[in-house]
């Protein structure tokens, strides 16, 4: 078991003729990812990494099966791109595109009120569930399966953390980047609840960053809820207030949403933090002796 | 992106959201001229910053005649105001904003923000108008109304009248309070706005609702659509280095400290900060370089660090995923024969390739200490720059 995804979720790509997305498409091929499509309107009927091209989302799902889409679409045209993929109903769409206007992603967010579709990101580096199934730009090799859920803001920490874990011969449940946008679709809570759920996830690291509150009301979610332990880290606890930390959602504004305050309330919540972005594996695996988890969690 | 509120103040009269007549001067003479064509007997001349606070500062000031005019524009313009939100060096005056006075019967706060927790648009007001929504927010929270908009139907006359009503605005202007706020949600939107506040809003004695100050910030991501808005961007009041880095694709923010970063990724940048802040040193910027860190992106990136004469030292911390480690050691060691650098360089490289690339800094014959983990790199560099 994982969440959201695993070895027999169907793939199409939106926008797979792109530049970024046709290296990542034959990079999710060679890690095993069950690419079965693609989509990029008028090269319907083409091929392209020996998958099939269609002009629709509608169509790729319709001969395909495909049940997930990832989104490599340029931010102007990606808000579109989700919500064609919303309205083929499919489970998950995972937008990896970047800069999106704020505006149409709150637009996107009430069209997707009603309907089945999961959406993980924009501003995302994907969903992996180690040696079964790579949905984004994630560096595979330095996943291993095992137990410990990962929960993210940011790429490049998450594979910090997966590093820390794999080296420490901690494998992984799924990872799971939320992106760093303000207005975003699969929040904290909605993976917390699914690891929660997962027989095979035994705790879970969560990775904040400053700006927003949705650590503090993951941390009240985990407190009232979670069976397993977690285990955190927030970033940018330097970062001076009003200025935007490259992801569009990290900034402190009106006194709300500093690393300090994030911190604070999920001790409170039973959550332990690392200290530094060095130590987030030791942390874990600190939180795993005293639960007794170690041997459980330990994969190779 | 901000704008200047004179700016703010254009883009409301092209969307019938109520201000003063007003016109923008770029020196004294300008100044007094401006004043005089509107010909109001008391006139408002108002110093033109990306940044709040100005009245206390001693940035606006209330002129009785035309020599007051002088005599203020003169005072003003090329001062250096120090607010709350320009930090202690201040920002320099360029422009000013001459605006005719009105009778203020009363000043309220009315604004537009996004509300991440639902991912809607919200407007807020209160009848405190004047002060920092932030302090009554604080300290008096029930004191703030909110409408949370549908983006299907925009912000509806009925959620307008009931904010009205809220913040006990006169009955007779009711209708305009209304119209206000409805102009003011269409800037809002189709103007990809990220905040919108106006603080105060006022009522006059003649029977006006009035947007007395203007401040507007835009979505960044959504200035592709927006020419119109690029175009009132003033680099004087934007950082050298951050221009620069904007030009080359790169994530940059300047910062008080000594040690320079360089890092891939915008959540591992700020964790790097933080690292090296844990081992008692003080960065000097945020630096993001992206996933793709070209040879030509991380020199340019060592110019930008290196334009910043109190960085003693850099840390360059990159986790190569789908980017080697090999083809990232190459860029830096190109970059730091090309820029000839003289102070420490700690690089810290982890991920795909990662020996090679160790190798080939270590080989490189170039003072570079190369580190194990990200603790080991700002341990070294914080003691290097000691």
């Amino acid at each position: 078991m994982s969440v959201f995804i695993n070895k027999d979720t169907k793939v199409i790509v939106q926008g797979i003729t792109g530049g970024t997305a046709l290296f990542h498409t034959k990079q999710m091929l060679e890690y095993g990812t069950q690419i079965v499509g693609g989509v990029t309107p008028k090269k319907g009927g083409t091929e392209v990494e020996g998958v099939p091209v269609f002009n629709t989302v509608e169509d790729a799902v319709k001969t395909t099966g495909a049940n997930a889409s990832v989104v490599y679409v340029p931010a102007p045209f990606a808000a579109d791109a989700i919500m064609e993929a919303v309205d083929a109903e499919l489970d998950l769409v995972i937008c990896i595109t970047e800069h999106i206007p704020v505006m149409d992603m709150v637009k996107v967010k009430r069209y997707m009120e009603g309907k089945k579709t999961r959406l993980v990101g924009p501003n995302c580096p994907g969903v992996i569930t180690p040696e079964e199934c790579k949905i984004g730009i994630m560096p595979g090799y330095i996943h291993k399966k095992g137990h410990i859920g990962v929960v993210s803001r940011s790429g490049t920490l998450t594979y910090e953390a997966v590093h820390q874990l794999s080296e420490n011969g901690f494998g992984q449940s799924t990872a799971v980047g939320i992106g760093g946008d303000p207005v975003n679709g699969t929040d904290f809570i909605d993976v917390l609840k699914a690891f929660n759920e997962d027989p095979e996830t035994e705790a879970v690291i969560m990775i904040g960053e400053i700006g927003g509150t949705a650590e503090e009301e993951a941390a009240e979610w985990v407190k009232a809820n979670m069976d397993k332990p977690v285990v955190g880290f927030i970033g940018g606890a330097t970062a001076p207030p009003g200025k935007r930390m490259g992801h569009a959602g990290a900034i402190i504004s009106g006194g709300k949403g500093t690393a300090d305050e994030k911190i604070r309330v999920m001790n409170e919540c039973g959550i332990k933090v690392a200290e530094t972005p060095s130590v987030m594996g030791e942390t874990m695996i600190s939180v795993l002796e005293e639960k007794g988890l170690v041997d459980k969690c330990k994969t190779h | 992106m901000n704008i200047h509120e004179y700016q703010a103040k254009e883009i409301f009269r092209n969307y019938n959201v109520a201000v003063p007549n007003s016109k923008v001067a770029f020196s004294v003479d300008e100044a007094v001229e401006a004043a005089q064509e509107l010909g109001s007997g008391v006139t408002v001349v108002k110093a033109q910053i990306h940044a709040g606070g100005r009245g206390k500062a001693g940035g606006v000031k209330i002129a009785k005649n035309l020599d007051d005019v002088r005599e203020y524009a003169n005072e003003i313009l090329g001062k250096t105001l120090v607010t709350h939100q320009t930090g202690p060096e201040g920002k320099e005056v360029k422009r000013l904003l001459i605006e005719e006075g009105c009778d203020i019967q009363k000043e309220y706060y009315l604004g537009i923000v996004l509300d991440r927790a639902t991912s809607r648009v919200v407007m807020m007001g209160s009848e405190e108008g004047g002060t920092e929504i932030e302090e009554v927010a604080a300290e008096t929270p029930e004191k703030i109304f909110k409408e949370v908009i549908d983006p299907v139907t925009g912000l509806t006359p009925f959620q307008a009248r009931r904010l009205a009503f809220n913040l006990n605005i006169p009955d007779e202007l009711l209708g305009k309070a209304v119209k206000f706020m409805m102009s003011l949600y269409q800037v809002f939107t189709e103007k990809d706005c990220s905040i919108a506040e106006i603080n105060p809003l006022v009522t006059t004695g003649d029977g006006e609702v009035l947007a007395l100050d203007a401040k507007l910030n835009f979505d960044d991501n959504a200035l592709y659509r927006h020419k119109d808005i690029v175009d009132f961007r003033d680099l004087d009041e934007e950082d050298e280095k951050e221009i620069e880095a904007s030009k080359h694709d790169l994530s940059y923010i300047s910062l008080d400290g000594n040690i320079g970063c360089m890092v891939n990724g915008a959540g591992l940048a700020m964790a790097t900060m933080d690292i090296i802040k844990h081992y008692g040193g003080e960065p000097a910027n945020f630096l993001d370089v992206g996933g793709g860190a070209t040879a030509e992106k991380v020199t340019e990136a060592f110019k930008i660090i290196l334009s910043d004469a109190n960085v003693k030292g850099i840390l360059v911390n990159i986790f190569g995923g789908i980017m080697k480690c090999d083809v990232i050691a190459e860029g830096v060691v190109e970059a730091t024969k090309q820029v000839g650098l003289e102070i420490p360089l700690v690089v810290r490289l982890e991920g795909t390739n990662v020996e090679l690339g160790k190798k080939i800094l270590d080989e490189s014959g170039l003072n570079i200490t190369s580190a194990e983990s990200m603790a080991d790199g700002a341990e070294k560099i914080v003691s290097l720059v000691k």
